[in-house]
């Protein structure tokens, strides 16, 4: 996720402290994971040098938390930009199990084992979003939802290629 | 917390003319439980829940249930035990397509003996507890798919069953109606404490359950408890 543009779209709304970014950040998309304060300075300085969001004012106290950015008219057109812009689709976990399925055939590991084992650890990733989701509101259920497909399809992706194996196995011992 | 199982299958063995579906499958069930049954298509899966439940008579093993040893009963007997003790939902619901939805659910206490106008009044608290109380009056094939999956979960635990079979009980519907079917059905069961033998081959669906084992060539493949 772009926290940059993140920042800058709740900016749209109006002028924010830093500590008031950051919790309206953690609240709607931070969940599991909140920012540092860190991250919201080094962010919100590098928005600052590229023209996209100003400081409005500065509270007494010193402090970079006490700044109260606003966004520019370029900023808005990069959040827009960003939005319009799709996702690249990551299909980095399936290169990741690939690989250790193939290394497990080459090295006479049991590959069949591993498909299970990640299974079981998909499943039990599925069953905690799930109670999440459960006891949530509509945003925990649609970003624990958005996880799950994603779960889903790596599961199905498993169970294909434990249906493959001797085919595989085949493969790559040739 | 008794951690007997009050369903426990050993070394199930059921062929269909020369295609073994089950080869010496063991599972067992404890009291109150979600486990999903998972495995691919014509893995056995199905076959393992219409043993387990009675439905259908394995050609080796042994079925216990609260203790007892019910590989041998009779079809009486049998069929007796599945009106008192289970409860079923399918993939289409089966549905009595001439009988009212509060007749349907109102079907196995009225098979169990009990009169008409107490066995309706519960099937409509059951109703209303699955949010379709509004269809009580009307036949299946005049409601949604969805509301039909609903009236039978209703039908299923309207007996207070200690155990629910249900065979892809979403299969047939779409993502916020299996959904929902879902959160009512393991609400239900974790209220009234009855187990659920769960058939599945969706991970999304088998997520709600406690735990899962994996069907595979006839055989389970993982039945380890819930930690």
């Amino acid at each position: 996720m772009s926290i940059g543009h993140t920042l800058l779209g709740l900016l749209e709304a109006g002028p924010r402290h830093g500590y008031d970014l950051k919790r309206a950040f953690d609240e709607r998309f931070g969940h599991d994971r909140p920012l540092h304060y860190g991250q919201v300075y080094s962010t919100m300085s590098r928005l600052l040098k590229n023209g996209l969001v100003v400081v409005e004012g500065i509270e007494p106290g010193g402090g970079p938390e006490r700044k109260r950015y606003a966004i520019t008219d370029a900023g808005v057109t990069d959040v827009a930009d960003w939005l319009a812009t799709p996702e690249k689709p990551e299909p980095y976990l399936q290169s990741t199990l690939y690989t250790k399925v193939v290394l497990a055939l080459m090295t006479g590991r049991g590959a069949a084992e591993l498909l299970d084992t990640q299974r079981a650890e998909h499943l039990r990733l599925m069953r905690e979003l799930t109670r999440r989701k459960k006891d949530g509101d509509l945003a925990d259920q649609l970003i624990c939802d958005h996880a799950l497909f994603h779960l889903e399809a790596d599961l199905r992706w498993l169970e294909l290629t434990a249906a493959r194996l001797d085919r595989l196995a085949e493969e790559v011992r040739r | 917390m008794n951690t007997a199982p009050l369903l426990e299958a050993t070394g199930l063995s059921k062929a269909y003319g020369p295609t073994a579906a089950l080869s010496g499958a063991d599972f067992a069930l404890r009291a109150g439980e979600v486990v999903a049954v998972m495995g691919p298509s014509g893995s056995g899966k199905s076959t393992l829940l219409h043993c387990l439940a009675g439905i259908v008579r394995p050609d080796a093993g042994t079925l216990a249930y609260d203790g007892r040893d019910i590989t041998a009963l009779s079809d009486t007997a049998r069929s007796a035990l599945r009106r008192t003790d289970f409860g079923f939902v399918f993939q289409f619901g089966q549905l009595v397509p001439e009988l009212s939805c509060v007749e349907n659910v109102a079907l196995p206490l009225r098979l169990n003996g009990e009169k008409r106008k107490a066995a309706e009044a519960r099937a409509l608290e059951w109703l209303a507890r699955l949010e379709v109380d509004d269809t009580a009056a009307k036949r299946p094939g005049e409601i949604s798919g969805g509301q039909g999956q609903r009236v039978a979960v209703a039908r299923a635990l309207v007996s207070s069953p200690r155990v629910i079979f249900a065979d892809e009980p979403t299969g047939a519907l779409d993502s916020l109606n299996g959904e929902r079917v879902m959160r009512l059905l393991t609400d239900a069961s974790r209220d009234t404490g009855a187990a659920v033998v769960l058939v599945t081959h969706e991970a999304r669906v088998a997520a709600w359950s406690d735990r899962e084992v994996v069907v595979r060539d006839g055989s389970v493949r993982s039945s380890e408890w819930a930690a």
